[in-house]
């Protein structure tokens, strides 16, 4: 009878563990859950932008680059050579910087650490893991578009 | 007056028995011997921390987070504020030289061996403070919104998003949105006035009663001997005296900075302008820097800086652990492998953070 009493009771303890416990977890997971959703930052919807326009192309310098901003990216365009145009994603593949036009060794280059690109955004040396995008460039009627290769 | 004074204690002591307290504090005792200038160096931390506090809180009266308001508020402070200038030089220094006594306490618990049981969870809330440090420094390195601080805090940013699984939604967090941008600054900005300091505090609260429980580590030629052999100082009033003067001179070199070498604000950051050349973070991150410029883009499959930021993270962790993992030795000197394998941290440290300001 005694002994009985005694499993009975343990019994009962253990459930009651059990259902304090799990309680307790559940109450944890409720008030995490909502503060972790919270700090995540909700997606922002943002007008899909294709192509932009950069000003006329005679007026663009020669041998310079210059950050434009496409949507919210920023992008590199350059003038070569007259008319030849190029423009890159101005996003170093390496840790996130905007990358400069050099115009005395006429490649890209990133400042935070030491990051070389040719002028077809081709990686050449430092950390940059991969090039950068390439960005179509059209001009009409000496209007310069530039236009993302994705869309 | 002493009268009262005597009658206003009494009525406290009658109501909450402070007189063990009291007791204690006149018993403790500081060991004396040839290494214990290291026993002031976490006062001199614990002083600078209560500077930032201080200076910090005036800051808020005027500085207003936002990208459009974070710079013009700091240039109103800096030029227009009475004493702004001031209150704004001696928080940036007082944070670099926390920084610096911080790694200095550091290291001298590491190479007198401080750490050993029964003090293991004194070096680990240790090492928890010296990373809220380090976050400290980083979230209020983006507040005044320059140049400097913008590509410092894209590059810290993207360095922690490369950290496999975890890393793409820490970094969103941290940046409150795919790039640094305004919505990162008001969320640096409650890390570094609200989630940070209340941190901070509870880990003081920690590691400053653990402090007092266990009394000084000893050297161990000093706790072999007998206990009237060893010299002692009491704390009150002769050590406490002495942290009281160094808390003075180190207030004084501290306004000697401010005033002679005031902090630069630099230029506001334009998200759509090239990195300038000569872009470098804070000094204290700058040897993590300068080692992620060394690792080539790839290593065997993996990209260079997830195999840097791993070892990095690896080498933090049994750092954090060193009084659960320490090689016992009875070589002495120069020759313990614990002294040694601080003397390769401190070394590659130095040579990385001095060539971090060559290349």
């Amino acid at each position: 009878m005694k002994s009985d009493q005694r499993v009975n009771g343990s019994s009962r303890r253990k459930f009651l563990n059990i259902l304090i416990g799990g309680g307790l977890l559940g109450w944890v997971g409720s008030v995490l859950y909502p503060i972790f959703s919270y700090l995540n930052p909700p997606e922002i919807p943002e007008a899909n932008v294709n192509s932009i326009k950069a000003g006329p192309a005679s007026d663009f310098p020669l041998n310079q680059g210059k950050i434009l901003k496409f949507g919210k990216k920023p992008v590199i365009l350059i003038q070569m050579n007259a008319g030849e145009f190029k423009a890159f994603t101005a996003t170093c593949t390496h840790l996130d910087c905007i990358v400069q036009y050099r115009q005395d060794t006429k490649q890209i280059w990133c400042a935070c650490h030491n990051g070389v690109y040719d002028t077809n955004g081709r990686n050449l040396s430092g950390p940059p893991p991969r090039p950068l995008d390439e960005y179509k460039v059209n001009i009409i009627n000496n209007e310069i578009i530039i236009i993302n290769p994705a869309s | 007056m002493k009268n009262a004074m005597q009658k206003i204690f009494s009525w406290f002591d009658e109501r909450y028995d402070v007189t063990p307290i009291i007791d204690f504090a006149s018993k403790k005792k500081v060991p004396v011997h040839r290494h214990m200038i290291w026993y002031y160096m976490g006062g001199v931390t614990l002083f600078l921390f209560i500077t930032q506090v201080a200076t910090g809180i005036l800051l808020l009266f005027y500085y207003r987070p936002g990208a459009d308001s974070a710079y013009e508020s700091m240039r109103f402070i800096l030029t227009k504020v009475n004493f702004g200038w001031l209150i704004r030089s001696i928080h940036s220094w007082s944070a670099n030289l926390m920084v610096f006594f911080v790694f200095v306490h550091m290291f001298s618990t590491f190479f007198t061996r401080a750490y050993q049981k029964p003090r293991e969870l004194t070096w680990l809330t240790g090492f928890i403070l010296l990373a809220l440090s380090l976050g400290f420094g980083f979230s209020g390195y983006l507040l005044p919104w320059n140049e400097l601080a913008f590509f410092a805090t894209k590059v810290g940013t993207d360095i922690a998003g490369s950290v496999p699984l975890i890393g793409k939604p820490i970094m969103a967090i941290l940046r409150g949105g795919e790039d640094v941008s305004g919505a990162t600054l008001t969320r640096f900005y409650a890390f570094h006035v609200a989630m940070l300091p209340a941190i901070f505090t509870v880990f003081v609260g920690i590691h400053l009663p653990f402090v007092q429980r266990q009394g000084m580590s000893e050297p161990e030629e000093l706790a072999k001997m007998g206990e009237n052999e060893k010299k002692v100082m009491n704390f009150f009033p002769n050590f406490f005296l002495r942290d009281a003067l160094l808390w003075l001179i180190v207030l004084n070199v501290l306004l000697f900075l401010a005033v002679f070498y005031p902090w630069d604000l630099g230029f506001k950051a334009d998200p759509f302008s090239p990195a300038p050349a000569g872009i470098r973070p804070e000094w204290y991150f700058m040897f993590m820097f300068q080692t992620l410029k060394f690792i080539p883009p790839h290593v065997l499959v993996f990209e260079g800086e997830v195999v840097g930021i791993l070892l990095f993270m690896l080498a933090g962790l049994a750092w954090a652990l060193v009084p659960f993992w320490e090689i016992k030795s009875k070589s002495r000197g120069l020759t313990h492998p614990m002294t040694i394998i601080g003397l390769i941290a401190l070394v590659f440290i130095g040579v990385m953070t001095v060539l971090g300001y060559i290349f």
